[in-house]
């Protein structure tokens, strides 16, 4: 489901001195349906850049970043955004949400944007959220008051509303205690079964060997740091 | 799919200074893409030519029209744009004094646009009128006040409700939340989600707050000195800005 084939990127910086930063070369990867990989690599190795390359919010300089029938690399945005609205999703490290929006809605809302009615949209957001712990009495605020857990966990309950073919996690299980950690391992379980293609970045190790069949080092596509 | 809006080549000039100048993009239908530049830097002047305010030096402004497809808004005639833009456009000014009959009720600010359009019935237009009101949570007891008793925000409200009755394909909008305060702001960025989503509206939104077009458009376009420098998904410009310009208006949002 997702093909990452020879992908370079860099940054250029107008306004310090026009430098460059080479920050991948040779990037390739693959992920098939059903199957979850592991991003690895040390901190500032490029492991985020690439996911980012993957759901289109870096431009990829060169090389092809297949994701379903799309190349992402050189997609309109308007193919892109049908891509993320039914095919691939990305839970990130981070909330962001319109403020004053009620939790049950942010859940909700990829639902809503593929076509599912109110009641059955809020219904699953509904589920997912008792699933993951977060009290009812919570549902009608919004989450950006919420602890850093707890918003962790919106996200990912937000994450996996739509049933997506491809899925993205950026540190899904970061910053969470150990039984919610097992609810989002099992999700993932899940969600693995399937057959969605997951392709996630996971510090923690135990998670990683738990459910992923293989892991990409992207040390190897550092420019600079390749052996 | 036929994009809604098919802007070619468009170009406006005050004398020999450029407003606007070599613009080009296809607006496609549920879309909305903003436009962000500082203060000058011709967004606004753009808006108002693509809403048929001011007449382009050059270019074309096709429409896909209910009834023939793509037509070009530049040269039709003057009849057949106004009617353009009391049915499928509209218009949200910055300032809501501009986009309202402050002497007219709450309900008549509303109610005007679906006469405009054919509807006589008073009690289905009182009808439309408060429903509509409630939908940007102006209390139904103040429809027969007069905006000049509202606040700000109730103001912009109202003016979106006048805007939005007669169910129009395509809105622009003009610093839509700018000179409100920001629980206001919130509320309205909202409300306009809400409604792009569930009557499935294009919109091109002018705004020089970057908050805000994250999370309105999905597409955006950075203007400066009358010429766009870059275009892209929002979350692609917003967090990998090629230009040198969108880097330095990128870097210089202050962060709460």
């Amino acid at each position: 489901m997702i093909r990452v084939e020879n992908v370079s990127k860099s940054f250029t910086l107008h306004n310090q001195g026009a430098a460059v930063i080479p920050v991948m070369r040779g990037g390739e990867l693959t992920v098939a349906r059903g199957e979850c990989v592991a991003l690895t690599g040390a901190s500032g190795a490029g492991k985020s850049t690439l996911m980012r390359m993957i759901y289109g919010n870096y431009l990829t300089a060169s090389g092809r970043i297949m994701v379903g029938d799309l190349d992402v690399a050189r997609a309109a945005p308007r193919e892109i955004l049908d891509l993320r609205r039914n095919v691939l999703g990305y839970v990130s490290q981070f909330l962001r949400v319109v403020p004053r929006v009620a939790t049950l809605d942010v859940v909700a809302e990829p639902l809503r944007a593929v076509g599912s009615n109110e009641a059955e949209a809020r219904a699953r957001a509904g589920e997912l959220l008792a699933q993951l712990n977060i009290p009812q009495r919570l549902w009608q605020l919004s989450p950006t008051t919420f602890s850093g857990g707890e918003q962790q966990r919106v996200n990912i309950a937000r994450g996996f509303a739509h049933p997506y073919p491809v899925l993205l996690l950026d540190e899904p299980t970061a910053s969470l205690d150990a039984t919610n950690r097992a609810t989002v391992l099992a999700l993932i379980e899940e969600a693995k079964a399937r057959g969605t293609a997951i392709l996630g970045i996971f510090h923690d190790e135990a998670a990683r060997d738990q459910i992923c069949d293989r892991e990409v080092d992207v040390t190897r596509f550092t420019p600079g740091l390749a052996a | 799919m036929t994009p809604l809006l098919q802007v070619e080549n468009i170009a406006k000039f005050y004398g020999a200074r450029i407003g606007c100048t070599d613009v080009s993009f296809d607006l496609y239908p549920g879309e909305v893409m903003g436009i962000v530049g500082e203060s000058g830097s011709g967004k606004s002047t753009l808006l108002n030519t693509l809403a048929g305010h001011l007449t382009p030096d050059r270019g074309a402004v096709r429409f896909d029209t209910r009834a023939d497809g793509l037509r070009d808004t530049v040269t039709m005639s003057e009849p057949e744009r106004r009617m353009l833009s009391r049915t499928d456009w509209a218009f949200v000014h910055q300032h809501a004094r501009d986009g309202l009959r402050m002497n007219v009720s709450a309900g008549g600010n509303v109610g005007e646009r679906l006469m405009a359009v054919g509807a006589r019935h008073y009690g289905d237009i009182r009808a439309s009128a408060t429903d509509w009101l409630g939908r940007v949570e102006i209390n139904e007891d103040r429809i027969d006040d007069r905006p000049s008793a509202f606040s700000g925000g109730m103001q912009q409200r109202l003016q979106i409700a006048r805007n939005l009755v007669t169910g129009p394909r395509l809105v622009f909008m003009d610093e839509p939340t700018g000179g409100l305060d920001v629980s206001v702001q919130a509320r309205l960025l909202d409300l306009l989600r809400g409604l792009v989503r569930e009557m499935g509206l294009s919109a091109i939104i002018v705004t020089h707050d970057l908050a805000v077009v994250r999370l309105l458009a999905d597409r955006l376009m950075v203007m400066k000195d009358g010429h766009v420098v870059e275009t892209g998904l929002t979350d692609q410009v917003l967090d990998d800005p090629q230009h040198g310009y969108t880097q330095l208006l990128v870097s210089s949002v202050l962060q709460v």
